[in-house]
């Protein structure tokens, strides 16, 4: 599903003394089946996009299409729940959305109120336990009595049990073990490409947009930047240094390999993988000079 | 939603009212809602009215903002109103229609509670608007004050408040954010009939019981942590600071008293 941001601006509280402009002229196409990382430093306006991207906010200037739905400041209450059965979010410690008795009924919690039937979201909860490495008898366990991870972890079911077209992910692994980070993420992106879903990740780690996206757009200052692809975006470090953000670490290590053998790596290396792969490279062409 | 509630929120600003001292404050808003009852006709309910407006105008707090965070308050005000014109009697009758009639007292009782309701409504807000709830526990702290003679936890009690004061911005934040969380799971809370209301809230409530024990626990030990041991000689970082100005408000609010005193039948 395409989601189109046009000119929108958001502020907070409106016409009150606690006024505060969170967004001013926001222009970010996300097109159907891409995965887009949306980059920027703390209280950069970074969430409330995320927020306009199932209309959770409405932008109080300019306007979000998500499919075929537009909205903007008078969009009315009554389409906004059919746009957010198909745009998913999980959000920043979504832990704290648990409620419900069982594992089993909170992760039904969603589906059920979208109209799915009893068996199927069942169905769906069954196979997400799975797909997300908890242990089958969890389901019948309160959210409450389980570790930190694994509470991420039901929660973030609870989100796809929706099935959404669109997921959208605010900072999904803050606060896991480096593990436990890369299976989840490694997890997002096998959906994504198994149901071609259109991801949208927010996230702090440049590494994880570098690694996973193939669009990242850069927000400052409630503005949205820059916008492309991954390899434009992290090979311009004066760019995100303006920002106050860093390349990738692979990047960083790659141009310090460049500077200390003065020689160009063959292209840049947004992963671990490709950073192996180059250096391999350029040690083999080194031999064959020789 | 909730940004634009005002109860119990503070404002910082420049003003008369804002540099007052919070025991001053206090002993006036105190004061002020015992005078409220001397007031038993036009005259002195409109003078009352005034002197509230007056208060407004010297915390330079814009009446607009305050008419409009106080919106759900004009909902119970209304609800009193209604009351008194339907079922108080006396006086003439003024008009009717079926069943219902409606007197002159009744009326005039309506109008007169509800200028009460107001003026207690926009007074205590001034205060909390105008004063940080941290001056607010510091002020109450010391006018309670003598009666730790009677061993009145009053440090302890002046604690609770601030801790409680302190955590509704935070309580506040954390609903929206559970909110939005369930609302993106399809849950639908504010419309369908009310059994389906009040089931929609659960999702919310749970969640933010769990989270505001936990962050009750956290608080518990990080005080402990840093070797807090109760009032028993603590010194103080902020010291309050009585000034001619509080002396005068207070002097004030005396003379306005009298005035009503003179007015009232």
């Amino acid at each position: 599903m395409d989601i189109l941001l046009q000119e929108v601006g958001y502020s907070y509280a409106m016409n009150t003394p606690f006024e505060k402009r969170a967004l001013h002229n926001v222009n970010i196409h996300i097109p159907s089946g891409s995965y887009t990382a949306i980059i920027g430093h703390t209280g950069s306006g970074k969430s409330t996009v995320l927020q306009h991207l199932n209309a959770l906010l409405k932008p109080t200037e300019g306007s979000v299409v998500i499919g075929e739905q537009q909205v903007d400041a008078k969009t009315k209450g009554k389409h906004l729940r059919d746009i957010r059965r198909q745009v998913g979010i999980v959000f920043q410690f979504p832990e704290q959305q648990l409620f419900d008795e069982t594992v089993l009924k909170d992760i039904m919690f969603g589906p059920l109120n979208y109209g799915v039937s009893e068996e199927e979201a069942s169905r769906r909860a069954h196979e997400l336990v799975e797909q997300l490495g908890l242990p089958a008898d969890v389901l019948e366990k309160s959210p409450f009595d389980l570790s930190g991870g694994q509470m991420r972890r039901v929660a973030i079911a609870g989100v796809l049990a929706m099935e959404p077209d669109v997921l959208v992910l605010d900072e999904p692994t803050a606060g896991l073990d480096p593990k436990g980070r890369r299976e989840i993420m490694d997890l997002f992106h096998e959906l994504h490409v198994k149901k071609g879903l259109t991801t949208v990740l927010v996230t702090h780690s440049m590494e994880d947009a570098a690694r996973y996206a193939d669009q990242v757009a850069i927000m400052h200052q409630g503005k949205c930047v820059a916008t492309g692809e991954p390899k434009d975006i992290f090979s311009n470090e004066e760019q995100l240094l303006d920002y106050r953000l860093e390349p990738p670490r692979t990047i960083r290590l790659q141009r310090k390999f460049e500077e200390k053998m003065g020689i160009k790596l063959d292209s840049i290396s947004l992963t671990e993988e490709a950073l192996a792969k180059n250096l391999a490279l350029a040690f083999l062409e080194g031999r064959e000079a020789e | 939603m909730m940004e634009k509630m005002i109860f119990g929120r503070f404002i910082p600003g420049d003003s008369f009212v804002h540099r007052m001292d919070p025991r001053a404050k206090i002993l006036f808003v105190f004061l002020f809602i015992a005078i409220v009852f001397v007031a038993n006709n036009t005259l002195t309910y409109l003078l009352l009215l005034a002197f509230t407006f007056f208060v407004v105008f010297l915390s330079k707090i814009r009446l607009y903002f305050l008419v409009n965070g106080l919106k759900p308050v004009f909902i119970l005000l209304i609800f009193t109103f209604m009351l008194h014109i339907f079922f108080t009697k006396g006086g003439d009758l003024l008009f009717s229609f079926g069943f219902v009639e409606v007197y002159e007292e009744g009326l005039r009782q309506g109008i007169f509670i509800s200028i009460r309701f107001l003026v207690l409504v926009f007074i205590t807000s001034i205060l909390t608007l105008t004063t940080s709830p941290i001056s607010i526990t510091d002020g109450i702290e010391v006018l309670l004050g003598p009666f730790k003679r009677i061993k009145l936890p009053v440090h302890e009690l002046a604690l609770m408040m601030s801790i409680s004061l302190r955590f509704i911005p935070t309580l506040m934040d954390e609903t929206g954010k559970i909110l939005k969380a369930q609302m993106a799971r399809g849950s639908d809370i504010g419309s369908g009939p009310l059994k389906k209301r009040i089931k929609a809230v659960v999702p919310l409530l749970i969640p933010l019981f769990v989270s505001a024990f936990k962050r009750a626990e956290d608080l518990a030990t990080a005080m402990e942590v840093r070797g807090y041991r109760g009032g028993e000689g603590r010194t103080r970082y902020r010291q309050l600071d009585w000034r001619m100005r509080d002396t005068l408000s207070l002097l004030m609010l005396v003379g306005f008293t009298a005035v009503l005193w003179y007015f009232r039948t």
